[in-house]
């Protein structure tokens, strides 16, 4: 049994090669891209709309308005970012539920690229907003002293990003595996249920992370009204 | 290896793509959607507040004038009542000064027909008295009214008391008109000359006397001159004439105003 979906290939030349990771991810991008301009092909702006307009809706609005409770002043901003985390990962998770595949998340590779993204990210959301100086700055806040302990929480958050939701997916998969091999009937239904449970409350945590994170590097170090004059 | 370099760059660029698209096909379409009916809403909203606003001013306008049509209402019908009060107040005015002139002038016509009778009747009953006074005397004395009449005329010359012929003689003597003999029936020739006998033998003078005949005025006879007269008149009879009848015709009224005064009274009358 595979560790990861990395091992499983399906072809290579040389350096390319396509593995379960990067190919159960097309098929994610595919019914995502493709679903979505079918879906909002004939979006209704009146009163009366069709059940999965509502639903996509309800799903944009409802992590609109999760990013905005983070603390971000205009989470439409980060919408495409944040939003799209959040699905590929709850979807990736959901996928379980099918036969034969494997979640691109439980890929070690799948979770540092994602992680990788975050920490790319984040500067340069930060940068766009507070300026090349005033996000710098922000490392040697409160003191000069704090700056590599600041550069190591960067580095380490990314890898605790990476690592969290890569152990639990993979954790997940690796146990209903051993566990179909063992009682193969009732109980890896329940521990599939479970492991949509786990996937959706990581991809709740990664994007909330993920969302933290951008919220403090826009918004936390610009000094406050009331603290301006005290500086 | 966990970690697959080429692997990590491939998914990070497929989560890149992926950000894109569901950015273009599903974000965007879904926020212009979403703001699109806020819009939309919102001026739905500003045109029903409009509408409830132009609702409530046309309200309070129909309101103010309800009250202002209900005031003049209110107004017209309390001077419309007023007016027919007053309408009334002077009908009923009117009918009641034409009732009551009415009234009066039917009390007079009734104050005037019974004088008419009354005097209908003292002119029937004068005559009646001097017809049977005439027949009785003629049936019974063998003599004439107008005999007794001159006869009672003399006598009462000759039975005046001093002070009274004095007097009477004075008006007759200074009088310039002759002496006036006035009389319900035309006087035979010799009462007429009984009555210059006594004249000449009370008063020793010889008078002008003129004889009159005036049924109408007098009832009797009487004799007048300068202011001053001495008569004889059926007038005190009739009167008490007129007094016992008067008595006879309002015992019947009496009895029939007081039946019951009457019913009791009679069993007294019979017990004895």
């Amino acid at each position: 049994m595979p560790l990861s979906p990395d091992q499983v290939v399906f072809w290579h030349h040389g350096f390319l090669k396509i593995n379960a990771t990067i190919a159960f991810t097309w098929v994610l991008i595919l019914v995502l891209g493709i679903g979505s301009k079918i879906l909002t092909r004939k979006l209704s702006t009146g009163i009366d709309r069709s059940r999965w307009q509502n639903l996509l809706e309800i799903i944009v609005t409802s992590i609109n308005q999760q990013v905005g409770e983070v603390g971000i002043p205009h989470p439409e901003k980060y919408l495409g970012f944040l939003g799209t985390l959040f699905l590929f990962v709850a979807m990736a998770n959901l996928g379980t539920i099918i036969p034969g595949y494997t979640p691109p998340t439980a890929s070690l590779s799948t979770t540092a690229a994602l992680a990788l993204c975050v920490f790319v990210a984040v500067p340069l959301f930060g940068i766009e907003e507070q300026g090349m100086r005033g996000y710098l700055a922000s490392y040697l806040e409160p003191t000069v002293i704090m700056l590599p302990f600041n550069l190591i929480s960067e580095l380490s958050r990314t890898l605790a990003l990476a690592v969290r939701l890569f152990g639990n997916m993979m954790s997940g998969t690796m146990i209903i595996g051993i566990l179909l091999t063992i009682t193969p009937f009732v109980f890896p239904i329940i521990m599939t249920s479970l492991g949509l449970l786990t996937g959706m409350v990581q991809a709740y945590i990664f994007s909330i992370l993920a969302a933290v994170y951008i919220a403090a590097a826009t918004r936390a170090r610009k000094p406050t009204p009331e603290a301006a004059p005290a500086s | 290896m966990l970690i697959d370099w080429f692997t990590i760059g491939a998914q990070a660029l497929n989560f890149l793509i992926l950000v894109w698209l569901l950015k273009h096909f599903l974000y965007k379409p879904i926020l212009a959607a979403i703001d699109a009916r806020e819009k939309a809403v919102a001026k739905e909203l500003a045109d029903a507040a409009a509408t409830m606003d132009e609702a409530n001013r046309k309200q309070a306008e129909f309101q103010a004038r309800n009250e202002t049509f209900d005031k003049e209402r209110s107004d017209l019908l309390s001077k419309a009542t007023q007016e027919a009060a007053d309408k009334r107040k002077d009908l009923l005015e009117e009918a009641r000064s034409a009732a009551e002139a009415l009234s009066a002038k039917r009390k007079e016509s009734l104050r005037n027909e019974a004088a008419n009778l009354d005097q209908a009747i003292h002119d029937r009953c004068r005559q009646e008295v001097f017809a049977t006074t005439r027949k009785v005397l003629s049936d019974l004395a063998d003599t004439t009214l107008e005999e007794r009449m001159g006869a009672v005329l003399t006598r009462r010359l000759a039975e005046m008391d001093a002070a009274a012929r004095k007097t009477l003689g004075e008006a007759l003597v200074s009088g310039p008109e002759p002496v006036h003999v006035r009389s319900a029936f035309e006087l035979p020739g010799p009462q007429r000359t009984a009555i210059r006998k006594a004249l000449h033998e009370t008063f020793s003078v010889d008078l002008q006397v003129r004889f009159d005949t005036s049924p109408e005025l007098v009832s009797g006879i009487e004799l007048a001159a300068n202011g001053q007269k001495l008569a004889w008149s059926v007038s005190d009879y009739l009167a008490s004439m007129v007094k016992h009848i008067g008595g006879l015709l309002e015992q019947p009224a009496k009895a029939r105003s007081h039946p019951k005064a009457k019913a009791a009274t009679m069993p007294a009358q019979k017990a004895p």
